[in-house]
């Protein structure tokens, strides 16, 4: 451990601001990259579904 | 007539077909999610807790856990892209083509969080946010070049044509790339030179190193997890007439 207590590990020696918000900036990038294309897959399997049933009943 | 010759390895040809592709990638993904997490967590525990400080810049120098990778990442997908690109341009192989098109946004944020990063650890560090500087414009280039890739293939209506048109872009925006990674050198800069390098070994010691290594690689698992989702996503839609497409979702 670089740090003695957990106030000093938020500080970050002064810059705890620079650290913490450079780390929730990555979290929400990668978070995002990984929800988007689930959502997408959702989305498209639901209007797959939709459409194949649609040509199932009137052929 | 003979045989025609094959130039590459079998899996080259058989990543020609949209459902192998599909299929192939759906038994590596959980693989690379589960290896993504665990490097991930790792990694930003050790940058965060256990990695030394700086002796010169204190704490803010953690940040180089994420920019490093994050800059690594945006410059090895986009040559990605442009692989992938020339590849559907010279085999006409739609899959090349869609795994071109899911790189452009998974890159274009990685250049935004790697100048973002760059920015908030120049504050501490050079005293500014934004510097004209060869590193940090090549960078910003880089941003656009996706951006424009991106713009470029929702444009254009046909998905054949947009896929030629953002390979030949892609392709021309590579030179970009050796003026990102030789801007250090080849300006008076205040960006710091490589830190890893194939030749040499690290300048820093090895408790900082080695979680920035696990992080680069952390990040490229998590790259090989976001590309092969849309890559997957953009076949379905792509071959959403296909026979075998429709069982799956009637499987579903």
């Amino acid at each position: 451990m670089s740090f003695d207590s957990f106030s000093e590990f938020i500080a970050m020696g002064g810059h705890g601001f620079y650290v913490w918000l450079s780390y929730a900036i990555a979290l929400v990038l990668i978070v995002i990259n990984l929800v988007s294309p689930v959502m997408r897959r959702k989305k498209l399997f639901a209007e797959l579904v939709r459409r194949f049933r649609r040509e199932s009943r009137n052929p | 007539m003979a045989e025609k010759k094959q130039w590459m390895p079998r899996w080259f040809y058989q990543l020609a077909s949209p459902r192998w592709s599909y299929e192939i990638m759906g038994k590596l993904l959980p693989w690379f999610a589960v290896t993504a997490l665990v490097l991930l967590v790792s990694g930003i525990v050790w940058a965060l807790a256990f990695a030394p400080q700086d002796y010169q810049q204190g704490n803010s120098f953690r940040i180089i856990y994420i920019h490093v990778p994050s800059a690594i990442l945006a410059q090895s997908c986009y040559m990605m892209m442009a692989v992938a690109g020339a590849i559907g341009l010279i085999w006409k192989m739609k899959v090349a083509d869609m795994v071109a098109k899911s790189c452009a946004p998974i890159g274009a944020t990685m250049a935004i969080l790697a100048l973002a990063t760059g920015a908030i650890w120049g504050k501490p560090t050079w005293g500014s946010w934004w510097v004209w500087d060869a590193r940090l414009t090549s960078m910003l280039i880089l941003l656009f070049l996706y951006l424009g890739v991106i713009a470029l293939n929702s444009a254009i209506e046909s998905e054949a044509t947009a896929a030629q048109a953002t390979a030949v872009l892609s392709l021309v925006g590579l030179v970009n790339i050796p003026i990102i990674k030789y801007s250090v050198e080849w300006w008076n800069t205040l960006h710091q030179p490589a830190t890893f390098t194939l030749t040499e070994r690290p300048a820093m010691p090895a408790e900082m190193w080695v979680p920035l290594l696990i992080m680069v690689i952390g990040f490229y698992c998590f790259f090989a997890v976001s590309l092969m989702m849309r890559t997957r996503n953009e076949i379905v839609h792509r071959e959403r007439r296909a026979r075998w497409v429709r069982e799956l979702i009637e499987k579903q």
